[in-house]
């Protein structure tokens, strides 16, 4: 795969190489953080000096179907040892669909200073590089985060409604048999409870890991323009909203829309189909 | 409760006592260490699809042999190299499945991978790992009716 800074994304910077990865593992102003579905793999064996966030444990509320709050944030900030100006990188398994979705909740925070490895914990691995099971020694710090925001990167049940209402634009990135209504699940996954099959109305359909590459890279600004704007049309300055099953599918699209083609306003539907194929009267296309 | 093989129910009674998710991420790492892919003389890559493990997203396959007392033995391979739950599972259903009475294999109920795993594993983890068990009960059961 190219250079990252050849690729023609809108905020490049958004992403770093696993070169850029290995020659930071001792700067005090990087926190590496892996984040992965598999609960086996980070004690397996890491990045050096990384730490873990758990989607489960560390970023869910534990009661509400909701995210951490303020203090939460605060004090796995704190337990990870970074302040607001450490660089976080995050990086996981599965091209990175769990890596996304941990640097969309911390930027919930306002924790904008995170970036993603390009090609995740698969590709470190397939270069050779080094692995440990050692679990760093971090020196806690003291976070103070801001409230949460839900204004400007997550979606809401209403305001989806509302959204589609006025035509807005919708991605869903679920499976081709999600969309359709013909599964009420992700190929492989159970049936999470959704009561209804089917689609937002005015959704197109991207299954999200078109975006990636085999070896879970980044496909390039071109190609990922010619599948979201030339392909399903999507106007970069329109807002935008992406859903999936539970919301985790879809930051990895919203962080391609946002950070890769620049677009200026995408909010993620974290309720997703989970909630809207089981809400009573919400329009439901098929 | 139906009876389960002996090896199995041990595993089940180790992870009851565990505490901590710490305790249980080690214990299954440990034995991930010790799974074996199948040998060539059972079969070699690309395999055939039908011992694909429907619904597993590590790309697990399941081979059954029949042994002379008509028990039967156990091969997996996990083409995801980062497939590690699946390798501990493959593990666990190797030494637990292979040899025992068939009867108690296809006793085995899918909600094992729970104990094993936690009730906080995402749910396509569940699924796949919960299909891995279903193969090998599937073998067991077909063994009966032969």
């Amino acid at each position: 795969m190219s250079d990252i800074s050849s690729r023609g994304y809108k905020n490049a910077a958004k992403l770093v190489s696993t070169e850029w990865v290995a020659a930071h593992l001792n700067d005090d102003n990087v926190r590496i953080v892996e984040s992965n579905e598999d609960p086996l793999l980070y004690p397996s064996g890491h990045i050096p000096g990384a730490v873990e966030v758990d989607w489960v444990k560390d970023l869910n509320d534990p009661l509400r179907r909701d995210y951490l709050g303020k203090a939460g944030f605060e004090s796995l900030a704190g337990r990870i040892g970074i302040t607001p100006e450490t660089t976080v990188v995050f990086y996981g398994d599965k091209s990175n669909w769990w890596a996304t979705y941990a640097l969309w909740v911390f930027e919930l925070f306002d924790h904008t200073n995170a970036v993603i490895m390009d090609g995740g914990r698969l590709k470190w691995a397939e270069e050779g590089r080094e692995l440990t099971r050692e679990r760093p020694s971090i020196r806690a710090t003291n976070y103070t985060a801001p409230e949460r925001d839900d204004s400007q990167i997550r979606a809401f049940r209403d305001g989806v409604l509302q959204h589609t209402q006025s035509d807005g634009q919708l991605v869903d990135v679920r499976s081709p048999a999600e969309f359709s209504g013909e599964k009420l699940h992700m190929e492989g996954y159970p049936q999470e409870g959704a009561v209804r099959g089917g689609h937002i109305p005015g959704a197109d359909n991207v299954p999200w890991s078109r975006a990636a590459n085999e070896d879970g890279t980044f496909k390039t600004a071109d190609e990922l323009r010619a599948i979201y704007q030339e392909e399903i049309g999507l106007d970069p300055v329109a807002p935008t909203i992406a859903y999936c099953r539970i919301g985790e599918r879809s930051s990895h699209t919203w962080f391609v829309l946002t950070n890769l083609l620049g677009f200026s306003d995408v909010r993620n539907y974290d309720g997703s189909w989970t909630e809207w194929g089981n809400s009573v009267g919400l329009p439901i296309e098929r | 409760m139906p009876e389960y093989p002996a090896k199995l129910q041990e595993y089940l009674d180790d992870f009851s006592f565990i505490s901590t998710r710490d305790e249980r991420v080690d214990y299954l790492i440990a034995i991930a260490d010790e799974f074996e892919p199948v040998s060539a003389a059972i079969a070699t890559k690309p395999y055939d699809e039908g011992h694909r493990v429907v619904g597993c997203e590590s790309e697990a396959f399941v081979w059954a042999i029949e042994r002379p007392d008509h028990t039967l033995d156990f091969h997996f391979d996990v083409l995801n190299p980062q497939g590690l739950s699946a390798m501990a599972m493959c593990a666990i259903l190797d030494q637990s499945c292979s040899g025992a009475p068939l009867e108690q294999v296809a006793a085995i109920d899918g909600e094992v991978v729970f104990t094993f795993f936690g009730r906080d594993i995402s749910m396509g983890k569940g699924r796949g790992l919960t299909e891995l068990v279903n193969a090998v009960v599937y073998s067991a059961k077909q063994g009966l009716r032969h």
